[in-house]
């Protein structure tokens, strides 16, 4: 089996200093802290396997089909856009996964060029953050797999040094429980990247009810009080 | 549609060729071939910078009020307390509140004016669409340690405001802020006394850390309007970036 090539692209596209505003985002860390949900390593780790079951793998999903697409002649880029707003019931949650899209396309714009990519955008408008993952990857010389194995290590990785900025946990306590992820994250690649080829509307579609609403209650209660984190 | 910034060396980056990037031929007539964010009639960013309490808020208003009759202009902000800032400017009566952006900085307030500015150029986009042309947006840091700078990506010209009672020594201990912004501001000089700092050593330590860079000191309970650093804007201003 070959290695992965557009190696450099896929560790930069998972590195948590890549610019595309990723680190103001907590994936329901801030709100599940501000509620007393969160408070040690121990109920972290908890979320953390909730979350990447759930948000990971559609996220996942989603971009290992948009890396799939891209690599194709005949992009479904609307239907992919729709059908993962429909298997993101919260509109907080849409609203920052556009964001981080919007930050993506940004950062992308100015590193990578690809007609996919402009595709995606003039039938999109403000994208998704999975589908532009999966067209960066595809662009970078990159595989179906590995755009699913970065959009799960995101899924993770911000909440995770979220709460380390929140919660002031011992960094190499959260560092410990993310390795702790790793057969679960390749599972989750597998599976992922065996859809890709689906059409969008057959995607799978966990739902994760729980975060939806620390989404929607973050947006809520936070809109007049202090926030540190836009999600 | 993505701002201009994203390129900001027209194409691929390496927009000036093989030219040695300085001409010593006093009477050449060619463009300035130096990298320098261009100047296409999107609105020119100023950052204010500088440690929690130095006056960053109070200069902004200041300049709100100095500004604001001839400028088009709006504020984004990164403070923590995002809500009070904006709320202070409302009630300055300086800003319409719909001219203020708040920024979430994920904690981590350095982060989100340097090595990531994507949450506030989606800010600035979002004054930039909602108030056509806008020609001024004032970037205000959240409070800050004396390493933090602006990215030149995000802030074409930036202030950094120290204050005296931050104590006299804050100079001399540098730091990219007091060494490298455009103008280092000096706060609340009519403290001086009171915190028994010594104003002379205060300058003539910050023109030593600086070079040729200028240096302002003011009290905004003297000079609400920041007379000074209003001048200095409006220069700023006047002058197309890249040009
Ligand atoms: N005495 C004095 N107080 C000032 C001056 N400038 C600002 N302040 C006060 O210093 C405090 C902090 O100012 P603020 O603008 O909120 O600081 P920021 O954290 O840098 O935004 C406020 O209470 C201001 O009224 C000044 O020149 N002299
Ligand atoms: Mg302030």
């Amino acid at each position: 089996m070959p290695g992965t090539r557009g190696g450099l692209a896929v560790l930069a596209l998972a590195d948590s200093r890549f610019p595309n505003g990723g680190h103001v985002h907590s994936g329901g860390v801030e709100e599940a802290v501000a509620r007393g949900l969160i408070t040690d390593v121990g109920h972290l780790r908890e979320f953390l396997f909730g979350r990447l079951r759930s948000a990971g793998l559609v996220a996942a999903v989603f971009a290992a089909a948009a890396a799939h697409a891209a690599a194709g002649r005949r992009a479904d880029w609307p239907g992919l856009d729709a059908e993962l707003d429909a298997r993101t019931p919260s509109p907080a949650q849409r609203a920052a996964s556009r964001a981080q899209g919007w930050g993506l396309l940004r950062a992308g714009r100015a590193a990578w060029q690809s007609q996919a990519l402009s595709d995606l955008v003039s039938t999109t408008g403000r994208p998704h953050h999975p589908l532009v993952l999966g067209v960066l990857i595809t662009a970078s010389g990159a595989g179906a797999r590995d755009a699913a194995l970065v959009a799960g290590y995101h899924s993770v990785s911000g909440p995770s040094s979220a709460a380390v900025r929140l919660l002031g946990l011992d960094p190499f306590a959260v560092n410990a429980l993310l390795i702790e992820l790793t057969a679960e994250l390749d599972d989750l690649a597998d599976t992922a990247s065996a859809s890709a080829h689906l059409p969008p509307a057959d995607l799978p579609a966990p739902g994760s009810p729980a975060l939806d609403l620390l989404a929607e209650s973050h947006d809520h209660h936070h809109r007049e009080e202090v926030r540190l984190f836009a999600s | 549609m993505l701002p201009d910034n994203t390129r900001p060396h027209g194409g691929n980056g390496h927009g000036h060729g093989h030219r040695h990037p300085v001409n010593f031929d006093p009477t050449a007539t060619e463009p300035d071939p130096h990298a320098q964010t261009p100047w296409h009639g999107r609105p020119f960013r100023l950052g204010i910078g500088g440690p929690v309490g130095s006056g960053k808020t109070a200069l902004t208003a200041a300049l709100c009020r100095a500004l604001g009759g001839a400028v088009n202009l709006a504020v984004v902000t990164n403070d923590i307390y995002t809500t009070e800032d904006a709320d202070f400017l409302r009630a300055a009566g300086v800003l319409d509140p719909d001219r203020v952006e708040a920024v979430q900085t994920g904690a981590c307030p350095h982060t989100a004016i340097r090595d990531d500015i994507t949450a506030n150029l989606d800010a600035v986009d979002r004054l930039t669409e909602r108030h056509p042309g806008l020609e001024l947006v004032i970037v205000e840091s959240g409070g800050d340690n004396l390493t933090a700078v602006f990215s030149r990506g995000l802030a074409d010209r930036q202030i950094f405001v120290v204050d005296v009672a931050g104590g006299d020594k804050v100079p001399r201990k540098g730091g990219p802020g007091v060494t490298t912004a455009d103008l280092l501001v000096i706060n609340k000089i009519d403290l001086a006394d009171h915190v028994g700092a010594d104003m002379a050593v205060m300058v003539s330590d910050a023109h030593r850390m600086r070079g040729a860079l200028p240096v302002i000191t003011q009290s905004l309970t003297r000079t609400p309007n920041a007379p000074d650093v209003a001048d200095w804007v409006r220069a700023q201003l006047a002058v197309p970036l890249g040009v």
